[in-house]
């Protein structure tokens, strides 16, 4: 018999599930009110998604065009969201970004400068002024060492490669506690607390071709939805149109949207530049229509328009995956992504090193020889947990979320650079949200013996049972499913069966068994993970199918079209009372007239305004 | 490139052995993908670190054939077709369990690092701090650091002598670079870097610098700048009669 009393407990005032660089930041500022902070993390410290990011964070700093300004950065991401963002997350944003960005520097943070001495900003897609501070290619590796190595200092009491499994309410529903296992000795474990920060993620490890890690398996959305909290906005996964597709080992991984910028060319089988071709009838005004014009836009010539390899990331996507589909595509499935023969050998070493390096060792591929294969890889989820912008919480009393895990800051598609500032803006407000919400409470919300047993129960019976299913054929099963039929562009009928195929992969996954020991055991782990997997994909796909419009990163080949209609609503999922998944299409509240007037009005009209208004302060 | 065989360390810190696998290698493959199709294959509970997949982490740190590495770096054609692929966890730290190490000993030196203490001086600014490129590029290169703790792994004085208590090793060596070599950081560590850190322990076999796989100049350009300056406070002669004199 199972006796809740012999497993550990721990008491915190705020417990951050997630060690990227939204948990980091959110624990961080906790520590500025709440006592008992505490922090766990699947992998070792320091080795969290955000690691991986690149290109820099967006904040209007003004260092390299003084005429920056949060507004402006506001209009640019409610663009780019096709207005689907919640207006007042995007306006947090582009207001606290430059703040938390210096903060960042003060913590030690050393980004690239200006002439100045200033923090240096680059250029990047869908940003009016160059916006992005940054470190070479390795701005996520900056921003998470500088977190981990500033918040070791700090009282946070953190939990290494330790799994949350579920979380625990009290009676009024209010948030108790999580149960969690340290993968290292299989040992379990009872965090309780007044408040759960949930910052882990998205779950990108549905699809087959992503950059996402391991890590990636939608944890936070299936603990959030088991503990009855809404979902919103599921249905939009970005894809980036250029991951690498050969060799195996490096499948999904990103090809900078730079190689493009710098002149590259996407190509089929048969040698054609196809993108010509595809061209959206909204943006042929600004794209150029021949290799004639292309080239001279890459010379400099300031009449010429943009090549159409640099249309937005949707675009390309689909157009990749068109080609592939009409049996155009590169060896492997994909397209071939040309820079050899556009640029010189030492230009493309200088300006793109690290893609040059990347191909190098892991293609054998030498870039200033021979042209790439790439193809759209599963990149980031806009959705999430909804939560109420300015305290980060979720429907649930206690629970908050943020970073890539809680919904509306993007809309319907992020922009990019914009992702490592929402890590800092709201985690910064998620610690704060939450300490505010433990003091008001008296004590520890007290859960049920009975709650953490069948968590407990649920996950040891996945070693205990004699049989079972295979949890990786699972998920490559799933993988697949994902890929096929919920994958960038959709359609009904492949929806249906995508939604079928995970029905029956929920059957199974009730008879998913591991081998070996409690100990350290990847099988476990994987099976473990299979559930939040299958509630993500079955979230992804069920609202992907409601969704009848095509909008930012969600394409439906039946409804290609962005609807007025649909424009008023977001997809929210939760977990019904007779256990099954419940879409609900819920209208969006009206937005501040304020906001409106800035994220509709003229790009010229609007710097005007900030000219003079600075003018005036001045 | 067809069937290949594998030698794996199976077991924790107490018992252990090298178990065979077989694995089919297609074009393209890395050691880490071998490790995770045996992992799926054949040894479903076959615990091994991993995160990125693309030498960005530094998760995936393990010793093949001997020879430490990023196994997501490690390309099998690098091997010859019939060479036996030896996969053993890190030597310098304790098994937790097959190729997977407890490098937390690493983490409790970081915690013991004075951490950056911006100046308050006019350079520090509400428009952020004002630093030079140029002032910054050292500082930025020792940064690059993914902390794979393959340096840690390599450095005799952790790996042969066992002197953990002595030296903090050429990762934290370079981090402590990095602070002292930060133009806008306050802080004072020289006398901790001699004392408590250990700088003396090293003895310049660059055998960190040779294993880096971002190409840190660990040693030359961290390691030995630090001994130089722990050297000029010290050990200065004038300074030393100075300090005689004045009893300082």
């Amino acid at each position: 018999m199972l006796d809740i009393s012999e497993i550990r407990q721990i008491e915190f005032d705020v417990l951050v599930i997630g060690g990227g660089g939204a948990g980091l930041c959110a624990a961080i500022t906790a520590t500025k009110e709440s006592e008992k902070v505490g922090l766990i993390c699947k992998s070792l410290l320091g080795k969290a998604h955000t690691v991986m990011a690149e290109g820099g964070m967006a904040a209007a700093l003004g260092n390299v065009d003084k005429r920056d300004h949060w507004k402006i950065h506001f209009r640019d991401t409610m663009r780019g969201g096709k207005m689907l963002n919640v207006w007042r997350m995007a306006e947090l944003h582009a207001r606290h970004a430059a703040d938390r960005v210096r903060e960042l520097e003060q913590w030690g943070a050393v980004f690239d400068r200006t002439k100045e001495g200033l923090i240096n900003q680059r250029n990047f897609g869908g940003h009016r002024y160059p916006r992005l501070a940054h470190v070479g290619d390795r701005t996520g590796l900056e921003m998470i060492r500088t977190l981990q190595d500033y918040g070791i200092h700090k009282d946070i009491d953190i939990h290494m490669e330790c799994t949350a499994l579920d979380i625990l309410k009290d009676e009024s529903g209010k948030v108790a506690g999580v149960v969690c296992m340290y993968r290292e000795t299989g040992e379990f474990i009872i965090f309780k607390t007044k408040s759960l920060i949930l910052a882990t993620g998205g779950g990108g490890k549905a699809w087959e071709i992503t950059s996402n890690s391991w890590e990636y398996t939608g944890d936070g959305y299936a603990m959030a939805y088991e503990a009855g909290a809404e979902l919103m906005d599921l249905e939009f996964n970005q894809f980036h149109p250029t991951g690498m597709v050969w060799p195996p080992s490096v499948r999904g991984i990103l090809v900078t949207e730079g190689v493009r910028g710098e002149g590259g060319i996407l190509k089929n089988s048969e040698g054609t530049r196809f993108m010509f071709d595809y061209i959206p009838e909204k943006f042929k005004n600004e794209t150029a229509d021949t290799e004639e014009e292309a080239a001279r836009w890459l010379a400099g010539d300031k009449d010429a328009r943009r090549p159409p390899e640099l249309l937005t990331r949707d675009v390309v996507a689909r157009a990749i995956n068109a080609e592939v589909k009409a049996g155009r595509g590169s060896k492997h499935g994909g397209a071939y992504l040309d820079i050899a023969t556009r640029r010189s050998a030492e230009d493309i070493k200088k300006k793109l090193p690290s893609m040059y390096h990347q191909f190098k060792v892991l293609a054998e591929l030498d870039i200033t020889k021979e042209p790439m294969e790439v193809g759209p890889t599963c990149h980031y989820f806009m959705g999430g947990i909804r939560v109420e912008a300015d305290t980060t919480m979720s429907t649930v009393d206690g629970l908050f979320a943020c970073g890539e895990c809680a919904a509306g800051m993007h809309g319907a598609n992020r922009l990019g650079g914009n992702s490592l500032s929402d890590l800092l803006v709201f985690g910064n407000l998620a610690g704060m949200g939450a300490s505010k919400y433990a003091k008001g409470l008296s004590a520890v919300p007290q859960f049920s013996d009975e709650d953490a047993k069948r968590i407990i129960r649920n996950a040891t019976s996945i070693l205990n049972r004699e049989e079972g299913e295979n949890p990786y054929l699972l998920h490559e099963n799933l993988q697949k499913n994902m890929q096929n039929n919920v994958g960038i562009i959709r359609t009904d009928s492949e929806l249906q069966e995508g939604i079928q195929n995970i029905e029956n992969l929920k059957e199974k996954n009730k008879n998913v068994k591991a081998n070996g020991s409690s100990q350290f055991n990847p099988g476990w782990h994987e099976a473990l993970a299979m559930r939040n997997l299958l509630i993500t994909a079955e979230a992804v796909a069920r609202a992907a199918h409601m969704r009848e419009e095509s909008r930012g990163a969600h394409t439906r080949d039946d409804f290609r079209d962005e609807s007025e209609e649909w424009y008023q609503y977001n997809i929210i999922s939760k977990k019904a009372e007779d256990g099954n998944m419940q879409i609900i299409k819920e209208r969006r509240k009206e937005p501040n007239p304020e906001l409106e007037r800035i994220a509709n009005a003229k790009l010229e009209d609007l710097e005007a305004e900030v000219a003079e208004e600075r003018k005036s302060s001045i | 490139m067809g069937n290949r065989k594998f030698k794996i360390y199976r077991g924790d810190n107490t018992k252990g052995e090298l178990v065979d696998y077989n694995c089919d290698i297609t074009e393209g493959m890395v050691v880490l993908d071998a490790m995770h199709r045996i992992q799926a294959d054949d040894a479903n509970d076959m615990a091994c670190r991993w995160n990125c997949k693309a030498g960005k982490c530094g998760s995936c740190s393990v010793e093949i054939n001997g020879r430490p590495k990023l196994a997501c770096m490690t390309r099998m054609n690098e091997y010859s077709p019939d060479e036996t692929i030896m996969i053993t966890p890190l030597k310098a730290f304790p098994i937790i369990k097959d190729t997977v190490t407890d490098v937390s000993w690493n983490y409790k030196q970081n915690k013991r690092i004075k951490p950056f203490s911006p100046a308050q001086n006019k350079n520090n600014t509400e428009k952020g701090l004002v630093m030079q490129q140029v002032d910054v590029e050292r500082t930025q290169h020792f940064r690059k650091c993914i902390e794979c703790y393959l340096c840690q792994n390599v450095c005799h004085v952790i790996r042969d002598q066992g002197a953990q208590d002595k030296f903090v090793g050429p990762r934290f060596m370079i981090r402590l670079a990095s602070l002292e070599m930060h133009p806008m950081d306050a802080a004072d560590r020289i006398p901790a870097i001699k004392d408590d850190y250990g700088s003396g322990m090293c003895n310049i076999t660059r055998c960190c610098t040779e294993v880096c796989p971002e190409d840190i100049q660990i040693t030359d350009d961290g390691i030995i700048p630090l001994k130089e300056r722990v050297v000029d406070r010290y050990f200065d002669p004038f300074m030393m009669l100075f300090r005689k004199i004045f009893k300082k």
